[in-house]
């Protein structure tokens, strides 16, 4: 087991793309790290060039504290589990485990101790005679994980492991992955452009875009502190809503006045921090579950209430979403499936400014 | 090629149902008709151009010479108590195995290389190392033979030029079987590079980077990834070649025409040496159809082996 430091790596693929433009990252040992990011955000190729499949063309990557920038794949003590399983199709679930120790002389009762072992974690036990042909894609996704597992390797590198997999499965699976890293405890490096895979896995988020970091941080702290307009958008679901608005000073206390002449309050815990921004074209952040009916008794401090229109509500259970236009910034209101709504008819809402965000929209930066 | 265009042309006639009866309408639907329509134009191919030849080579062995009477195994029993035939049969397995050998160890090779030249390059070479195959074999033995030749061989020329000393090369028997060989590898490996190439390019590139990620180096890549995924197709390719090695016949009959002293004789230069420039052509007969049970074991081998895999793996 090891830290892992990825000190400005750069990647650039013949032709001049840069897919990864000089990243720093400090993973600790025993961490499970995930790195989330849209498609084509470099996040495959990050991990990749951790593992040695990709060459890395400028900057660092220390494992357990050892530049391992010229070590080929197989020294440097890593196991990857592939987004298609890349199990070796001609080989029995057993051997697909004992592989990567038969290559490494084990001792045949040391190889078998591994991989029972490691099937009775995933339990997958009874399989170990078949072919990967023989299997479905779930168990699948195990035996690769097994074929990491066995290795005892110092990182776990997984890329997108759970996206061939049905939504059910996915969280089965999600689950299981935490499990097994509570077990053995490996340091992890984890891909996926899924969110909630995300939040769910990691003890600290790695956001990703156009091969930058955005931010780095544990789950809740992006939830709420995002760095960025991209990470307060790209965290949580359904995305947080952005509405152009303008920052005014009036009568000693800030407002934020919305398109349709709607004005709310700034809390006066966030007074200080926006004061350099008054007067000046802001975009607001309120999250869906932050714009909700009117409760009583609702004892949240800084709600601020308004009257909104949707124009189409969305039952979902446990929730409803109401989808209302203001003038072109569409906005989200999570309500309670309780609370009568009809497209078309005005909506007692209530906002709870303290989960506010501002972002320049110059920079893109929250305020 | 010439068999897919038969049966694209077999949908002709099973495109047309037949109108007369409810009955014969139906089972003119049935799919297992339908398949059987299509296929016929394939069925009759093969009974007139496989069947009936075999079936009646069978019959004409178990002729006299002068094709008027019955004399059951006789043919086979005079053959085989032959010491030239016995020689022959000798000499068409050591010549099929060693070649088809060499053919396939040198494809794998080449399709090796070329499998790691850059996509831009490796047409261009790809289509120069397939010349040998495409050349019609009696024409590039005849070049071959040329280079043979005792007195203006270009090898023995070369040999001569970096010191060492000429080689009878279509003279003394072994270096005539050498010979023979040698040709037949030079012809053949094209098919067997084109081929593995396909098969190395369906391996998906995965596999090989979870098995660097696994410990693997490179030979143990080759080892334990590629040559286990391209098991099938290594064996299809072996039996085909060995087939058609086994059957060989332009290349010895314009290169040594089974000489010396018959000993570079195979089956197939051996049946037309008996059968037709001897005029014997029951016996003739007798020689091929002593290819069939060989081959027939090595198939049923290698095609139960591919048969399994397919249904454990693809
Ligand atoms: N071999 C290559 N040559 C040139 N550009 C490449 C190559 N491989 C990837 N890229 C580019 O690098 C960028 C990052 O690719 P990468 O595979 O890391 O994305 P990703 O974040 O994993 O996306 P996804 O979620 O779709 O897997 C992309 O813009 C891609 O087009
Ligand atoms: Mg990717």
């Amino acid at each position: 087991m090891a830290q892992v430091k990825l000190n400005r790596v750069v990647k650039e693929y013949e032709g001049g793309v840069q897919a990864v433009k000089g990243i720093d990252l400090d993973i600790a040992d025993h961490e499970f790290v995930v790195l989330v990011g849209p498609s084509g955000c470099g996040k495959s190729t990050t991990l990749r060039m951790i593992a040695g499949l990709e060459e890395i063309s400028r900057g660092d990557i220390l494992i357990g504290g050892t530049v391992v920038n010229d070590i080929p794949p197989r020294d440097r003590d890593i196991a990857m589990v592939f987004q298609n399983y890349a199990l070796y199709p001609h080989m029995s679930v057993y051997d697909n485990m004992a592989f990567g120790l038969m290559l490494r002389k084990f001792p045949k009762e040391e190889i078998r101790r591994r991989v029972e072992n490691a099937a009775r974690i995933l339990d997958i036990g009874m399989l170990l005679d078949r072919k990967p042909k023989a299997l479905s894609g779930g168990q699948r996704q195990r035996v690769a994980m097994g074929r990491a597992i066995v290795r005892d390797p110092k990182v776990f590198l997984f890329d997108e492991p759970l996206s061939n997999l049905d939504a059910k499965l996915r969280v089965q699976m999600r689950t299981e992955i935490k499990k097994v890293h509570q077990t053995v405890k490996t340091t992890t490096v984890y891909v996926t452009h899924d969110q909630v895979e995300a939040m769910t896995l990691a003890d600290r988020v790695v956001v990703m875009n156009h091969g930058v970091i955005e931010q780095v941080g544990p789950p809740t702290e992006l939830y709420h502190k995002p760095a960025t307009k991209f990470v307060a958008g790209f965290i949580g679901s359904p995305a947080m809503n952005f509405i152009p608005a303008r920052l005014a000073n009036g009568s000693g206390a800030l407002n934020i006045l919305l398109p349709g002449g709607i004005s709310l309050p700034v809390p006066e815990a966030r007074a200080k921090r926006y004061t350099g921004h008054a007067g000046k074209e802001v975009l607001f952040g309120i999250r869906p579950e932050h714009l909700t009916e009117v409760r009583p008794n609702d004892h949240r401090p800084n709600l601020a209430p308004l009257q909104l229109t949707p124009e189409v509500v969305e039952p979902m259970g446990m929730e409803t979403l109401a989808h209302i236009w203001l003038e072109g910034a569409e906005i989200v209101a999570r309500i309670d499936p309780s609370v009568p709504a009809e497209p078309g008819r005005a909506l007692p809402l209530a906002a709870d400014m303290g989960q506010m965000h501002l972002i320049d929209p110059q920079t893109d930066r929250v305020i | 090629m010439a068999l897919d265009a038969t049966t694209v042309t077999a949908a002709g006639p099973a495109a047309a149902p037949p109108r007369t009866g409810v009955t014969l309408h139906r089972i003119a639907r049935r799919r297992s008709t339908i398949a059987f329509l299509m296929a016929l134009p394939l069925i009759a191919v093969i009974a007139g151009l496989v069947a009936w030849p075999a079936g009646y080579a069978i019959y004409l062995s178990t002729l006299n010479r002068r094709m008027t009477s019955f004399i059951g195994l006789d043919n086979f029993q005079i053959l085989l108590e032959s010491e030239t035939f016995r020689m022959v049969i000798w000499q068409s397995c050591i010549f099929a195995i060693s070649a088809v050998v060499l053919k396939a160890l040198l494809g794998f090779w080449l399709a090796h290389m070329l499998h790691h030249i850059p996509t831009k390059g490796q047409r261009i070479w790809r289509g120069l190392l397939l010349l040998p195959w495409v050349v019609p074999p009696a024409l590039s033995t005849l070049g071959w033979w040329w280079m043979f030749d005792p007195s203006y061989s270009s090898l023995n020329w070369l040999l001569n030029a970096v010191g060492a000393p000429s080689v009878p090369w279509l003279g003394e028997p072994g270096w005539a079987r050498a010979s023979v060989i040698i040709v037949n590898v030079w012809a053949g490996t094209p098919f067997f590079m084109i081929m593995y190439l396909a098969a190395l390019k369906s391996v998906p590139d995965q596999l090989y980077e979870a098995a660097a990620i696994d410990g693997a180096t490179g030979w143990q890549g080759l080892r334990y990834v590629t040559l286990p995924m391209m098991r099938n197709i290594i064996s299809i390719t072996v039996l085909f070649s060995l087939i058609v090695t086994f059957a060989n016949y332009d290349i010895v009959r314009v290169l040594t025409n089974g000489g010396p002293r018959d000993l570079t004789h195979v089956f197939a230069s051996y049946a037309f040496q008996v059968g037709v420039l001897s005029g014997n052509i029951p016996r003739g007969a007798a020689v091929s159809l002593f290819m069939f049970p060989l081959l027939a074991v090595v198939a049923f081998f290698i095609l139960r082996g591919v048969n399994q895999r397919n249904r454990e793996m693809a």
